[in-house]
């Protein structure tokens, strides 16, 4: 194999990769996009450390930094434990109206988030169709805690149901028919072998759906401006006192969540 | 014991019509068909993972048609072994006997280790099913199955993934299977040799109905009509019409001029007559023969198929197709264009209307 390659010059390997070449060089230009931004950003932070260690020492910051973190664990949690079921329903059944279902959960992904921010407010505000009545029982929505999750669900909840759907669709469905053949209920089935092999999938739209819940900004600056939660500190920032005021967070909060996706990438493929 | 009674189900692109089958205890019963005939589905339906639109299923007397498969101790193997990814050889094998309530105290019955050592599967144990060859997927997949004792065993095309030697050696364990533990085996397959070499009793399927049910022999040798023979590899078809029944001797005259005489009730009627290419004898002359038929035809073509040659014939009208050896093609010296005489006796002959 070795010796064949050797044999071959240059040109004639150039020659044999040509599409990947073409490939490799057309992607690059959107893998240097992409360092370039955050590159440039980190580059620029560490001209400023002192500043850098500032923020990372401001309680405020800390706290909008974990307020993104929590409260986006807690969509995803809140998506996994209704998205995980409406995923495995639409990967095995096949029902009149299945592609309106699958559109709703899908219109997230298409509508500008200012726009799904004001439709939450509509619903959620104080006066809302679910807002008021909850306000009732002493439950605020709005410019609080719950109201920073149900933006964060709202926006991220089709990266869940979406992944794992697929994910369960992989799982053959032969297997689960001689699992009851060998005298495992449906629920025993799904528990043993159903979810474990569907996990690496459902893991991943986990991750995607927390990542996308923790960089939601708009949907969040209408439904719960308060508790100030990291992207909306970082705007605040920005706008108030500029560039240099709003970088170090932002730097602090991607670090951050750079290290955690790592690790749950790592995470991931041992599972698989 | 199964029996399906008056069973309809559509499912998709296939569909079961009036199925209606008596399986007896113990039996190796093979349902054979075309692809696409159905055969998965019905297998499926017996096992409980469809409920049919119409009719019933029964197992060992209780009426299980709207039961759940976990509770019908039916086994159920998949051509393509089916195991669980996840889960290593022994986890694979146990995985229903962590499930079966073992109230019951068997004393009899067998343990993982000792089914795994029946099928010289112990070594692989610990390996998981991607690192298995098709062969000891399958009989992984088998040990699974006979581990929680089911009273049958299913067998969706079980062979056909499978490359010839693997797959005559566990066409052997499955009736080893059957001895052993006495369960009544229902296999799907595709293959005749299969059904010919495994079946106590034979379903021939198409398009959704059984079609006929008999011992190996009378499926091959006596199909009900000319469909079936066409799918049996009966090439041979000739349309006659019986002039004369002596003692169950009929005597026929067909399209192509002359007469066959066979082995049949038949009154006079007009019947078709069905001879396999095997029962063909072919010879220079007529000489001396106990067979009461001969034809006289003319080598329209030579055909190799390993240690046999299938030799086409003209016989005026129609024409006629005879399998022999490589040996007796080369006594014989045939070429084609040549005549020959082509003899057949009468119990060779299969006459439906």
């Amino acid at each position: 194999m070795r010796v064949q390659e050797a044999r071959m010059g240059l040109k004639e390997k150039l020659k044999r990769e040509k599409l990947f070449i073409l490939s490799l060089f057309l992607g690059f230009f959107l893998v240097v996009f992409v360092a370039i931004t955050l590159g440039n950003l980190f580059y620029k932070q560490a001209e400023d450390f002192s500043g850098l260690i500032a923020a990372a020492t401001d309680p405020v910051v800390l706290k909008s930094i974990g307020i993104s973190i929590s409260m986006a664990l807690v969509s995803t949690l809140i998506a996994f434990f209704f998205g995980v079921p409406l995923a495995y329903f639409l990967a095995r059944k096949d029902f009149i109206g299945k592609s309106i279902i699958e559109g709703i959960v899908d219109v997230p992904l298409m509508i500008p988030h200012v726009v799904a921010g004001i439709a939450l407010y509509g619903v959620f505000m104080r006066y809302g169709m679910i807002g008021a009545p909850l306000r009732k029982l002493g439950i605020v929505i709005t410019d609080a805690y719950p109201g920073i999750v149900i933006a964060m669900l709202f926006m991220s909840l089709p990266y869940l149901v979406d992944t794992a759907r697929e994910g369960f669709k992989k799982v053959d469905p032969r297997l689960e028919n001689v699992a009851r053949s060998l005298g495992a209920s449906h629920w025993r089935t799904f528990r043993e072998i159903t979810f474990p092999l569907a996990f690496p999938s459902i893991l991943s739209g986990a991750i995607l759906s927390w990542g996308r819940a923790i960089s939601e900004f708009s949907a969040v600056l209408i439904l719960a401006y308060h508790p100030i939660s990291a992207p909306i500190l970082i705007y605040e920032k920005f706008t108030s006192f500029g560039l240099a005021a709003s970088r170090p967070i932002s730097v602090l909060l991607i670090s951050i969540c750079l290290v955690i996706f790592i690790m749950l990438r790592v995470l991931q493929r041992r599972s698989k | 014991m199964i029996e399906v009674r008056d069973l309809y189900k559509d499912w998709k692109e296939f569909a079961l019509k009036d199925i209606n089958l008596a399986i007896e205890r113990g039996e190796y019963f093979v349902i054979l068909g075309p692809t696409g005939a159905g055969k998965t589905l019905l297998l499926e339906t017996i096992a409980g993972f469809y409920i049919p639109d119409r009719g019933e299923v029964w197992i060992e007397g209780d009426d299980v048609t709207i039961l759940p498969p976990e509770r019908r101790r039916v086994g159920f193997i998949y051509q393509d072994y089916s195991l669980f990814p996840h889960l290593n050889v022994e986890q694979n094998i146990k995985f229903g006997l962590k499930l079966k309530k073992s109230s019951t105290p068997d004393t009899n019955r067998k343990s993982v280790k000792e089914i795994m050592d029946w099928l010289s599967i112990s070594h692989l144990a610990n390996r998981y099913p991607a690192t298995l060859s098709g062969g000891e997927q399958q009989k992984v997949a088998i040990a699974r199955a006979v581990a929680i004792e089911p009273s049958i065993l299913l067998l969706d095309e079980p062979l056909s993934a499978l490359d010839l030697r693997t797959k005559d050696y566990l066409r052997e364990e499955l009736k080893r299977v059957k001895e052993e533990f006495g369960i009544t085996m229902v296999h799907v397959t595709h293959d005749q040799t299969e059904a010919l070499v495994l079946a106590d009793r034979i379903a021939v399927m198409m398009k959704g109905r059984i079609m006929q049910v008999g011992t190996p022999h009378e499926i091959f040798n006596k199909p009900l009509n000319e469909e079936l023979a066409d799918f049996v590899g009966i090439e041979n078809v000739l349309r006659g019409v019986v002039r004369n029944n002596v003692k169950g001797i009929a005597e026929i005259e067909v399209d192509t001029g002359g007469t066959i005489f066979a082995v049949s009730e038949y009154p006079a009627e007009a019947v078709k007559v069905l001879i396999r290419p095997e029962d063909i004898i072919l010879s220079e002359s007529r000489g001396v023969s106990s067979a009461r038929n001969v034809m006289i035809g003319r080598i329209t073509e030579l055909q190799d198929i390993g240690p046999l040659t299938r030799v086409k014939m003209d016989i005026g009208r129609s024409e006629l197709v005879a399998l022999i050896t490589k040996q007796s093609r080369e006594s014989l010296r045939l070429r084609k264009g040549d005549e020959v005489c082509a003899t057949f006796k009468a119990t060779s002959v299969h006459v439906v209307r």
